[in-house]
């Protein structure tokens, strides 16, 4: 990683973007680096959509608030309209394409890689895995932290009484990590 | 019962949008109810809304009537302010256990004291949905909330509140009543409730006070289903529906189907 | 309580409760307002099983009285609002100035005026720093810029508050109070001033003659007496002035902003400079006391000035003041209601450097 990323996770309420998010920043936190993770809040989560920013470096971190981001994890067709559009050029853009038609990816500006996260989900045994499967390749893409600390960070967003869904979720990062190795 | 087609199409008052309430919020019902009356007693031309600081502040979003946004807990003051500057005027507040029983309690207390010729409409929800769930001076001893994490214990944060029992306590209040929403013998009181809530200042007689109990289910963190249950399981033993006080007699029943 | 050194990611909100409770605070005082609702949600579940004290208050007024009272028995104790309710704690925090009680007041600042929005704004710097209620006293203003200067300020603020026997308040926003940093905990500290008595606390009289704690004085010139006390007590706190200076030596133009959006304007210098703008930041940590002699010191040396606010231009008044002998400051308001991006202050530094782009 050259030092510094930053990224916005968007996807409706229930697909699980804040704990991906917050994924990202503890990893990020293990492995030895500045970290801001700024989430939407109060009665805008009641609309149904969420969405939250992480910004990783190797500097003490200015803004946590990004405006145009150099990449994005779009889990849902609204937060692709809403967000690509601020990418960075040539940055980084993971688009759930079970649920997005990657058609409307703008792969003449960015780097927009498709990733069916609810089908490679499911085929793990729970779509609500989809989230771990974008953030799986997300990392892998951008190599802002080693997957096998996103992996061993999973025990600090995931409540001791749910411990035993963790190896699903690593096999998820891997998965999705698995679908974008060149 | 003439009233009984406006139960299927929209009153005039009210707007023809979505509201943002959470599905199963059992504000859509009570703020329809209001609508219903503004309409049936033709007071839409010179209503003047007294919204409040909860779910419902978007209220004059739905409610084609001149509207105020009153500081938290502070609607009864403002509505004072309205009703003494404009007699004519048909004043009412619309608010939630939070901002009513909690942080204006005193406002609410002395406006019925005071026998402001006003409508005061609360709606009991036992939380503060707006801002996510925290204990309300309504809520049950025992229910969990963001702030009592344990349930709210009697010992340390006293019982829930009885708001209609106090209100219809003061001398200047004309009629007091609490009514539920969870089923269709229940709204058709409720409604013959805000009525009256309405008709008891607009006949001089002091304020008007009606109590509705509602579900929240997306701070109880249950189903619209479960939480229409609970309002008959557990809302209703507490706080028992029904009037408290009406200084109008039959002359207010005029027109009004009287029952249960 | 937190292990000395252990490294966390918390909420801006997280972090001034644990801070808070690492330096003792026995009581809490508080009322529901988005985005500082973490505070209290946080104090009801922690306090408790300290065998500490948490209330819903019925109001912030009411909570804003319940810390006079706790404070008026010396006690570390602390309320947290927002804007709309720190309105409210206003009347109280006007007689805890009089009656020089320490206590600690947290304002997650949000949008203005009325009700506002729930997003962050600095429109109650004025409200902080002038003194916020009725009559002449001031209190400490504290505005961390980060999650960590949030637990670190809050134990700092209990110290002050004891230290000069003074509100203090800590001036965030909805960025410092949403945001997740890593914080590494346990260097705040109980010291003795939380113990039963100061000589001035209410403990019950018992043998010693009794004690009044007020803020009326009605014989002839004893509330000039007192005022000028209070006066000379306010010009000893800059002794504990704060601040941060960002690549100041060799700059041309300094920014100066504070909270979030100094941390903000950091990202703007950074790229700014690597474009071979001499672009520097001073940034105020505590705003009252404010840094004037630091800035009139930067005056001095021949800089410029471009104060950065989120609000319409409040703490500009006192930049201007500062550095009034040998400069001016220009002025950017970043409206409430948007969110600030480092790409806003672009253009306005651009501009206070006299670069057409
Ligand atoms: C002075 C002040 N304090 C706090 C708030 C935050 N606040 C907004 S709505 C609300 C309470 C809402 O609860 P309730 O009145 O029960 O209405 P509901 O949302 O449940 O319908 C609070 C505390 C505010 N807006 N102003
Ligand atoms: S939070 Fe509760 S009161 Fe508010 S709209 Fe949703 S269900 Fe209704
Ligand atoms: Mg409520």
């Amino acid at each position: 990683m050259s030092g510094y990323q930053d990224v916005i996770v968007a996807g409706f309420g229930g697909q699980g973007v804040m704990l991906i998010g917050t994924l990202l920043a503890y990893a990020a936190m293990e492995d030895g680096l500045n970290v801001t993770y700024m989430p939407v809040y109060g009665p805008e989560m009641r609309g149904g959509t969420a969405n939250c920013t992480v910004v990783v470096s190797k500097d003490d971190i200015g803004s946590p608030i990004i405006h145009l981001p150099k990449s994005l994890i779009a889990m849902n067709r609204p937060s692709l309209d809403k967000f690509q559009p601020r990418v960075q050029d040539g940055g980084v853009v993971v688009v759930n394409s079970s649920l997005v038609d990657m058609a409307l990816a703008d792969t003449a500006r960015v780097q927009a890689v498709g990733v069916p996260a609810n089908e490679i989900a499911d085929s793990l045994g729970n779509t609500k895995m989809a989230n771990m499967v974008a953030i799986g390749a997300y990392a892998q893409l951008t190599g802002v932290v080693p997957l096998d600390v996103l992996k061993a960070s999973l025990k600090k967003v995931i409540s001791p009484n749910y411990a035993k869904m963790i190896p699903a979720n690593e096999q998820a990062i891997q998965a999705g990590a698995d679908a974008v190795r060149a | 019962m003439k009233n009984g087609k406006a139960a299927f199409t929209l009153p005039g008052v009210l707007a023809d949008i979505p509201t943002h309430y959470c599905p199963g919020c059992q504000h859509g019902v009570a703020q329809r109810l209001v609508a219903e009356c503004l309409d049936e007693l033709a007071l839409s031309e010179k209503a003047i809304c007294i919204g409040s600081i909860g779910c419902s502040v978007f209220i004059y979003n739905y409610l084609k009537v001149d509207s105020v946004e009153a500081p938290h807990g502070r609607a009864p003051a403002v509505a004072t302010g309205v009703k003494r500057a404009r007699p004519e005027a048909a004043v009412f507040t619309y608010q939630g256990d939070g901002d009513l029983a909690s942080i204006g309690m005193a406002e609410t207390m002395h406006c019925a004291n005071r026998g402001e010729r006003v409508t005061i409409v609360f709606v009991n929800n036992t939380v503060y949905g707006m801002t996510g769930g925290q204990m309300a001076p309504t809520t049950m001893v025992g229910q969990r909330t963001t702030t009592c994490p344990g349930g709210r214990c009697a010992d340390n944060e006293g019982e829930p509140i009885k708001m209609t029992e106090i209100i219809a306590s003061l001398g200047g209040t004309a009629y007091a009543a609490r009514v539920a929403v969870d089923s269709v013998k229940h709204v058709r009181a409720a409604k013959k409730a805000v009525r009256r809530a309405f008709e008891a200042p607009l006949n001089n007689l002091g304020l008007g006070f009606v109590e509705i109990l509602a579900t929240c289910p997306t701070n109880w963190k249950m189903t619209p289903v479960q939480a229409n249950k609970r309002i008959s399981e557990e809302l209703i033993p507490y706080f028992p529906l029904g009037t408290y006080k009406n200084l109008m007699g039959e002359q207010a029943a005029e027109g009004t189907e009287v029952e249960g | 309580m937190s292990t000395p050194g252990e490294r966390v990611l918390i909420k801006g909100n997280e972090a001034i409760c644990r801070g808070a409770v690492d330096a003792g605070c026995q009581c809490f005082f508080g009322y529901p307002i988005t985005p500082q609702n973490d505070i209290p949600e946080y104090m009801s579940k922690v306090m408790p099983n300290l065998g500490r004290v948490f209330v819903q208050a019925e109001s912030e007024v009411a909570a804003a009285n319940m810390l006079l009272g706790a404070a008026a028995c010396g006690i570390r104790a602390m309320t947290s609002s927002s804007s709309p309710g720190i309105s409210l704690k206003q009347e109280a925090i006007s007689y805890m100035g009089g009656t020089e009680l320490p206590a600690v007041i947290v304002n997650i600042s949000r949008g203005g005026p009325g009700l506002g929005d729930i997003g962050p704004s600095q429109g109650d710097y004025y409200q902080a720093v002038k003194g916020g209620g009725h009559g002449d006293y001031r209190q400490f203003v504290l505005a961390p810029g980060t999650v960590q200067e949030a637990y670190d300020l809050i134990g700092k603020a209990f110290d002050l508050a004891f230290a000069y026997r003074n509100p203090v308040m800590l001036l965030g926003d909805a960025i410092i109070g949403q945001m997740m940093e890593p914080v590494t905990l346990g260097s705040n500290k109980e010291t003795e001033s939380n113990s039963p008595d100061l000589g001035w606390n209410l403990t019950g009289k018992g043998q010693r003659d009794p004690r009044l704690l007020k803020s009326l004085h009605l014989t002839d010139g004893a509330l000039a007496g007192h005022n000028l006390r209070l006066r000379d007590k306010y010009a000893s706190m800059e002794k504990d002035v704060l601040f941060e200076n960002f690549l100041v030596d060799d700059a041309e133009l300094i920014v100066v902003a504070f909270g979030s959006i100094g941390r903000i304007a950091k990202s703007t210098i950074r790229k700014m400079r690597a474009s071979g703008k001499k672009v520097g930041l001073h940034r105020p940590i505590t705003l009252f006391p404010f840094p004037s002699r630091e800035l009139d010191k930067l005056a001095a040396a021949g800089k410029r000035f471009l104060t950065i606010e989120h609000n319409l231009g409040q703490m500009v008044d006192d930049v201007r003041l500062a550095v009034r002998k040998h400069a001016d400051s220009d002025f950017y308001g970043q409206m409430p209601g948007n969110l600030p991006t480092p790409e806003d202050f672009e253009q306005p530094i651009l501009a206070a450097l006299g670069v057409n782009s």
